[in-house]
């Protein structure tokens, strides 16, 4: 086992893209950040728009997460055709019932 | 040993764990990945679900919503977001241990990653606690005292929370079952990851992942990000629907 092993040291095929631990810092210190400025946010009036930063931050945090830390990235076209087409399919799930649901009273006040 | 049997064993020549019905390990790798990605992806419809039932109540009953918010605690929530980000950190770092086989430092993150998803248990119980106790878990002792009466509770009074009529009062029991529902559902999820974790640590102090095998604490660590990802929705939802007024 040991013999098969040395000849494949850090074989790209079997162990996917290693991401240096630099970048796992630098997106670390950025998710913190955020983290920060969207509890800060949620103190300053800002009307329909805090909801809106609220969620634009989350958004950008989980890319943040997805792309790095889960090596989206990185990773073959299958996989991020994948995902790409799950999260559509969940969005569209999501605004279709929200059209019906937001509108149902529209027209009988 | 003939010229043709020596053909046929550089031809098998691949690592004791790609599973025969795989032609490359590059292959192998590929498709658990994308499996992995599937299980994610009705994970994602599952807590969907649940994140547009709160959209639809979170419209209907907005002041109920943001009365319920400020009965959460901002430093226990921001805390624990910033104790679930290190710890996707810490499994990040995880995964390069393991493809670097750098066994002691692969030990040393998964039991990080161990201690802060106890770290985020511990905290969710401390928060559910202070629920209890205020009688503000849905049912039969569910009150509304803090909402109909805001000046009799110390954290109302604090957000400056103004009385809500009794119909929109108890649309705050919404709220909770919404908050205890996702919440519930999350922490589940960290109950899982935290038992596999404690698994992988057993199995990779044998000498487990740092082999050249890394696929199982690489999509462990796809599960354990997703649970961030769900909590980092969950934080401003539930927490920070509005603090200003």
């Amino acid at each position: 086992m040991s013999e098969h092993n040395e000849q494949l040291v850090h074989d790209e095929a079997t162990e996917g893209h290693i991401v240096s631990p630099k970048v796992y810092v630098a997106i670390f210190l950025t998710l913190l950040f955020f983290t920060g400025l969207t509890a800060a946010a949620s103190y300053i009036e800002m009307g329909p728009f805090n909801a809106i930063v609220a969620l634009a931050i989350a958004v950008t945090k989980a890319t943040l997460v997805v792309l790095f830390f889960m090596h989206i990235k990185y990773s073959p076209k299958l996989t991020k055709l994948t995902v790409g087409s799950g999260i559509f399919m969940f969005l569209v799930l999501v605004a279709m019932t929200l059209s019906d649901y937001f509108t149902r009273a529209w027209g009988r006040w | 040993m003939s010229d043709s049997q020596t053909l046929v064993q550089a031809e098998h020549a691949h690592p004791p764990y790609q599973r025969h019905h795989f032609g490359s390990m590059e292959q192998q790798v590929d498709a658990t990945s994308f499996a992995m990605w599937l299980f994610l992806l009705t994970e994602i419809m599952f807590f969907g679900g649940m994140f547009t039932a709160y959209l639809i109540y979170r419209n209907w009953y907005y002041p109920a919503f943001v009365a319920g918010s400020h009965q959460l605690s901002m430093l226990w929530g921001t805390l624990n977001t910033s104790v679930l980000i290190t710890s996707s950190f810490t499994m990040a770092m995880g995964v390069w241990s393991a493809q670097m086989r750098k066994k002691r430092l692969l030990l040393f993150f998964l039991v990080l990653t161990f201690v802060l998803g106890i770290i985020f248990l511990g905290i969710k119980s401390i928060e559910y606690t202070e629920k209890i106790e205020k009688h503000h878990v849905p049912g039969f002792h569910y009150s509304v005292q803090s909402f109909v009466n805001p000046a009799t509770d110390p954290v109302a009074v604090a957000a400056g929370d103004k009385p809500l009529p009794l119909d929109m009062a108890r649309h705050t029991e919404i709220y909770f079952s919404l908050y205890f529902l996702l919440t519930g559902m999350h922490a589940l999820h960290m109950i899982i990851g935290v038992s596999i974790l404690a698994f992988m640590i057993f199995r990779a102090k044998a000498g487990a992942y740092t082999n050249g095998h890394v696929t199982f604490v690489e999509n462990f660590g796809l599960y354990w990000h997703f649970v961030d990802i769900i909590w980092i929705f969950l934080y401003p939802l539930l927490y920070l629907i509005s603090r200003h007024q």
